[in-house]
């Protein structure tokens, strides 16, 4: 790619994988520290292309621990680091997470989430949606979750994960899937040089002209001071529930209430789309971010509809926070499905005409 | 901390300014104090406390920058060499270095080390070997001797169940991007005085961006040997130099020759 190419902003024809590692770049990273698995090798093999030419680093990890600590490393030293992976990948990098989460660390972790559990498969899966908002590792700690749901958002997202991250001094996550790594879609790229540089004051890069020096840690030996750190925690993380977004779609007159994020929800338009057609009264709430979750739009919305109806790649997980949500305001069911399978929007669709006739049998 | 010192009395021996005053919690006779001085030391002889960043590893010495007086960063067990890799990366002018032990280092983070080293990263990697788990009450390391007996090896370690002391400075040094590999001691102020001369030029070489310097240093554990620490600098020279010989592995070609001391 000619260096003209990095810096206009004409739409182009890129695959999701490789959107988010050319904004990444864009975002002004200076080190990508990762490892090869399926199917997100592409932002490996971007990096180790793109960042030579660029004057960033790249380092091959010798595995996904390695990586994630080396992120640590980075992100400790006040530079603006990232790593990427699929979910077993992803799991070897929890320890780093915890962390990282503790220490309050900036950096940006992406799960090209692939269907599991186990060795799994190497196809489109939400089924890590727990591990990325509940934390994931050892310890009362969440990550920043923002969940793209186009190529457009993959590269955006880059930018609003560091801004997050940064901001909060929490490490950012983009939790995504193998589709979504790997189609390719028209996309603009964010502006080079965009995102500035916070002020790492806190870094351990050498003293400087400080008087004191920094130490990184996340070690409290003493149980008073360990769970003064929590609560200090805790406290950023309610901080951080005013950065909550999501997207709805017809939602205001709406009768059944879908839940879906990412390649879910781009179904999910689909089967609105469907049921509108066929006069069923059928909205759609998009998360954007899974932490801080939509809880409030989710509970106004669930006292006014008759049901919620969450669709996952998985075998129900965000559907527990949406339940939270709602409250017993309205029924709440779930559909999807698991192990790299896609539901079509005619099987939701099925599902939707299912509870209409349920409710329908109830009234009568 | 300001010492009072009479005008007629001038200072002939001190702690470097590198070190913080907070009172170390190693038990008394350990080496980690041994080395951490001499580091610190060396530090300020060089005039880079200002741009030098540490890793503290898990272990003993987890709490090590809570002593040494320059920015520094806490790793996972076994990961000081990642993290340092992610430090010196996006800061190359900044001297590096991973203080470890030896379970940190040779067994749970074994993959970390051998992989920074064969990257050649350029920092300075500091492995204390006492042959044991100090902070977790005495049990079996990488490198505990045959035959010794520790919490986890009661009737002492049996290479046909466990295998043998893993020599992780040996293999190190076949690795090309091992710049200069040695092995110390600080059983006696003379080998101290030497083990200082190699964390010198240890960092040096990182000034001339060289590759990785590796130093181990034979230490000791006076609590998880249930010795006194004379006895264990005894128990050092006659048990542990026959499996873990002085002297340097790998040197710059320049000043090859082979050093290999007499331990005592």
């Amino acid at each position: 790619m000619s260096k003209n190419d990095n810096s206009n902003n004409e739409p182009r024809l890129m695959k999701g994988n490789e959107a988010l590692a050319e904004a990444a770049i864009r975002a002004g990273i200076h080190a990508y520290f990762g490892y090869p698995i399926t199917p997100q090798s592409e932002i490996l093999e971007y990096f180790t292309r793109e960042m030579p030419k660029r004057a960033g680093v790249v380092v091959q990890a010798e595995s996904e621990l390695a990586a994630i600590n080396m992120v640590f490393g980075g992100a400790g030293a006040g530079a603006r680091v990232m790593t990427s992976s699929s979910s077993p990948g992803i799991s070897l990098m929890q320890e780093g997470l915890s962390y990282i989460a503790s220490a309050e660390l900036p950096c940006l972790v992406v799960n090209i989430n692939r269907g599991g559990p186990g060795l799994g498969t190497i196809q489109p899966s939400q089924s890590d949606y727990w591990q990325a908002v509940k934390g994931g590792g050892h310890g009362d700690y969440h990550l920043i979750v923002l969940a793209p749901a186009s190529v457009q958002e993959m590269a955006d997202f880059v930018f609003d994960a560091f801004q997050l991250a940064e901001k909060y001094r929490n490490p950012a996550f983009i939790l995504a899937d193998g589709a979504l790594g790997q189609m390719m879609e028209k996309v603009v790229l964010p502006e080079e040089g965009s995102l500035p540089y916070h002020d790492a004051n806190w870094a351990t890069s050498g003293m400087g002209k400080r008087k004191e020096r920094n130490i990184i840690t996340s070690l409290f030996i003493e149980p008073e001071k360990m769970e003064q750190v929590n609560l200090h925690l805790q406290e950023k993380y309610k901080s951080m529930q005013k950065e909550v977004r999501f997207e709805t779609i017809l939602t205001e007159d709406a009768e059944i209430l879908l839940v879906a994020y990412g390649l879910g929800a781009r179904i999910c338009q689909k089967v609105v789309e469907l049921g509108r057609e066929k006069d069923i009264k059928i909205g759609l709430l998009r998360p954007i971010t899974l932490y801080p979750f939509p809880k409030a739009e989710i509970a106004r919305l669930a006292a006014r509809v008759q049901s919620v109806l969450v669709v996952e790649m998985n075998a129900g997980q965000m559907v527990e926070d949406v339940s939270l949500a709602v409250n017993g305001q309205c029924p709440v069911s779930s559909t999807g499905r698991m192990g790299g399978m896609i539901s079509s929007p005619e099987e939701v669709l099925q599902k939707v005409e299912s509870i209409v006739e349920k409710q329908t049998l109830t009234l009568e | 901390m300001e010492n009072k010192i009479p005008e007629e009395y001038e200072v002939v021996y001190c702690k470097p300014s590198t070190l913080t005053d907070t009172p170390l919690h190693y038990c008394p006779g350990c080496g980690h104090g041994v080395v951490h001085k001499i580091l610190m030391e060396v530090v300020e002889e060089m005039g880079i406390q200002d741009n030098t960043v540490g890793v503290a590893p898990v272990g003993c010495s987890v709490f090590a920058y809570n002593y040494m007086n320059v920015d520094m960063q806490e790793a996972a067990h076994g990961r000081a060499s990642a993290v340092a890799t992610g430090v010196k990366r996006v800061l190359p002018d900044r001297y590096v270095f991973s203080y470890q032990g030896d379970g940190d280092l040779a067994a749970i983070g074994t993959a970390e080390t051998i992989h920074t080293v064969n990257r050649g990263e350029n920092i300075l990697m500091i492995f204390v070997n006492n042959a044991i788990y100090g902070m977790t009450g005495g049990q079996m390391a990488p490198t505990t001797l045959l035959g010794q007996v520790t919490s986890t090896s009661p009737y002492g370690r049996e290479a046909a169940a466990i295998g043998n002391p893993l020599k992780i400075t040996e293999l190190l040094a076949q690795l090309p991007g091992a710049y200069y590999v040695s092995r110390h001691s600080i059983h006696t102020s003379n080998a101290i005085r030497k083990l200082k001369k190699a964390i010198a030029k240890s960092f040096e070489y990182q000034k001339e961006k060289k590759g990785t310097c590796f130093i181990e240093v034979v230490s000791n554990c006076p609590s998880g040997w249930k010795m006194t620490p004379l006895e264990t600098m005894k128990w050092i020279e006659e048990y542990m130099f026959p499996v873990y010989p002085l002297g340097d592995l790998k040197v710059p070609k320049a000043e090859s020759k082979v050093t290999t001391e007499n331990p005592n």
